[in-house]
């Protein structure tokens, strides 16, 4: 694919949004699992919410 | 009968909701986004003037679009909090800001690539790019303030006020290109004025984009949501230990 005398503006937009969306989803799914692991250490603790049963 | 609002209100009700919704929002971005970049490089022709550069708009435009929308999202979220009370609508706010802080970056970067070769010059202080750097800096600005409180209600008013205030800046953005004597282009509002094979593209990145944000934006809902339910059980766990040691002492 030639993408001419501009090729490497074009390619750096391109890497620049590749990396920043898969940099949030990263976090959006690590920060996910985070808050699932800390809510079941502490139900195992026993701690639970007044609102489940 | 309960408004859609209303019924989303509880959070336990969004969790459910958005169980189900999130896998499909995420596939047809997903598709949506493969065709987008299939007709970015494979299936649209060079511009007359920009040449191949015009390739840059497909996703710049779409991410100077989510700058705005998003904002334009947070300050909704924060009219529900100050006014109704919604429940969600601080998790909302919150979980917005980091993602039109990273769209802001991305329209600025792209911008700017795209202003070099075409421009001759990566930046200029002219009214459009000046106001979209000062959205992204308001976008830093009701993050840094959400996190420098340490009373997440104080925060979520404080922050809300300041999202409101910021709010003026998005038809300055938007009517800068007319007011003043800019050197970014006016909008073509996707008009007529886009060859069709370069609108097609333009639209389908555009949807792609918005979609693939509200699938971001849902799972940073949820991640807010459980965040809450974490700090709320370990007040329950600290309250409940401090009631029982008086009674371990006597």
């Amino acid at each position: 694919m030639d993408m001419g005398p501009h090729a490497a503006f074009i390619w750096l937009s391109y890497a620049a949004v590749t990396v920043t969306v898969i940099g949030l989803i990263l976090w959006l799914l690590a920060d996910g699992w985070k808050q699932r692991a800390e809510l079941a250490a502490l139900e195992r603790q026993g701690v639970k919410r007044r609102s489940s049963h | 009968m309960q408004t859609l609002t209303q019924r989303l209100a509880n959070p336990t009700r969004f969790m459910e909701l958005s169980a189900r919704v999130l896998p499909w929002v995420t596939v047809i971005s997903a598709i949506l986004l493969a065709y987008g970049l299939y007709l970015s490089f494979l299936d649209s022709p060079p511009d007359y003037q920009q040449g191949q550069t015009v390739r840059i708009m497909y996703i710049h435009v779409p991410c100077a679009w989510l700058s705005m929308m998003i904002y334009g999202l947070i300050a909704l979220s924060s009219f529900g909090l100050l006014v109704f009370r919604h429940p969600l609508a601080d998790v909302s706010a919150k979980a917005a800001a980091p993602l039109g802080a990273a769209f802001t970056f991305l329209a600025l970067v792209t911008g700017s690539l795209w202003g070099k070769p075409m421009w001759g010059t990566y930046w200029v202080w002219d009214a459009r790019l000046t106001s979209v750097l000062l959205l992204f800096f308001l976008y830093l600005g009701l993050i840094a303030l959400r996190s420098a409180l340490e009373d997440e209600g104080a925060a979520a008013k404080l922050t809300a006020v300041l999202a409101l205030v910021g709010v003026t800046l998005l038809p300055i953005i938007k009517f800068s290109v007319n007011w003043w004597n800019t050197l970014h282009q006016p909008s073509t509002d996707f008009t007529s004025t886009v060859d069709p094979s370069m609108r097609l593209p333009l639209l389908v990145m555009a949807l792609a984009f918005t979609l693939m944000f509200f699938a971001m934006h849902l799972k940073a809902m949820r991640n807010e949501i459980l965040r809450r339910r974490v700090k709320a059980l370990r007040t329950q766990a600290v309250m409940g230990r401090d009631r029982l040691a008086p009674q371990a002492a006597e």
